[in-house]
């Protein structure tokens, strides 16, 4: 028998700190695979962002960076204009993207930094327990938004994939989940084309992809992925919305 | 004889069942009988012959508790 699924090199052996059924995981595990399969791990520099992947450094087999809360394209950039041979890639949560970060990651791509973008989507602010994100769909129930997010008082979630998308300097957009098999494979397809997107010096890549907090959801890990697929993907779709 | 095999780190398991949700062959389940170092009930496999090795649960694993082999 041969072996067809085990850790990637691009890992620690470290133990994941994530709750029971966090896709976190998941995603952590499709990058460092991709590092792998493209023999990146050497010349990859990872940006660590503040939000429950904090720890993300000890768990990347590469060399890591802590950025402060959403600052990670501005590291990502400095990181990249030094070291133009390097994959530099940020990892980062929706409440770290789109709400503290959202100068940075629009600038970011503005400027058609040649960096790649992990921003993982799940609605909410988990590692400080629970709050309202700019991403928190309408009617969601948060310790923020405690009778459901309204538009009349919090706006309408925003669309950071096609928001970035309209940017000249965008060169690969897409978003996937990992809330199933297909879309897991899926996810893995979108975020080694967006590592090619930057060996190709093409500029800016993102894979939006929509994740799971089971926690702060407050569903059982197998009730979240269904969650996910109701009510985050219809108003998330899924594809690709620039590619170059 | 069984075309794959499955084994677990069962000590990193957190029993979230996302392996036993998608598993094709329906052979994965908490074994109840046990408690691991986390304080979880770890994952096992009740139907080794009936593996194919398809490598499903160790995509859907979150934890990376398995290595899956195939023939
Ligand atoms: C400057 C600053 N402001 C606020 C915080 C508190 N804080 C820590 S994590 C976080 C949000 C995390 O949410 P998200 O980025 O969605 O990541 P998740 O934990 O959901 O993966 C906030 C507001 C902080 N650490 N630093
Ligand atoms: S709080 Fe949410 S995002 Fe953070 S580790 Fe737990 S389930 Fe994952
Ligand atoms: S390899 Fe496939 S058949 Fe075997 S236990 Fe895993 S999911 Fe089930
Ligand atoms: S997916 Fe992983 S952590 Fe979850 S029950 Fe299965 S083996 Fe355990």
């Amino acid at each position: 028998m041969k072996v067809v699924a085990q850790r990637p090199e691009s890992l620690t052996d470290a133990p994941f700190h994530y709750c029971p059924g966090c896709t976190h995981g998941i995603i952590h595990r499709l990058v460092a695979e991709c590092l792998d399969e493209l023999n990146l791990r050497e010349q990859a520099i990872g940006i660590c962002p503040v939000g429950c992947a904090v720890l993300a450094y000890d768990y990347f087999n590469c060399d890591m960076l802590e950025a402060a809360h959403g600052r990670a394209p501005a590291i990502a950039t400095g990181i990249k204009r030094l070291l133009p041979d390097r994959l530099v890639f940020t990892y980062q949560g929706d409440g770290d993207l789109a709400s503290i970060g959202m100068g940075e990651i629009v600038h970011a791509s503005g400027r058609g930094e040649n960096i790649t973008v992990i921003f993982v989507n799940n609605a909410i602010y988990g590692m400080t327990g629970g709050q309202m994100a700019p991403t928190t769909l309408l009617g969601q129930v948060t310790t923020t938004s405690p009778y459901g997010r309204t538009a009349e008082q919090a706006g309408y979630p925003l669309k950071m994939a096609e928001l970035l998308a309209q940017n000249q300097g965008a060169a690969y957009i897409c978003r996937t989940a990992v809330n199933n098999p297909a879309n897991v494979m899926r996810t893995k397809k979108a975020i080694k084309k967006a590592f090619q997107t930057q060996m190709q010096a093409k500029g800016f890549s993102m894979v939006e992809i929509l994740s799971t907090c089971p926690t702060n959801w407050g569903l059982s890990p197998l009730e979240a992925l269904e969650w996910l697929e109701k009510n985050m993907i219809p108003y998330y779709p899924l594809g690709e919305f620039k590619v170059s | 004889m069984a075309k794959g095999r499955v084994t677990f780190r069962t000590e990193r398991c957190k029993a979230c069942e996302l392996c036993v949700r998608f598993c094709p062959q329906q052979i994965l389940s908490l074994n109840k009988t046990m408690i691991n170092p986390l304080g979880y009930h770890p994952i096992a496999v009740v139907r080794e012959e009936a593996c194919n090795g398809c490598g499903i649960c160790a995509l859907m694993c979150p934890d990376l508790v398995i290595t899956v082999e195939r023939e």
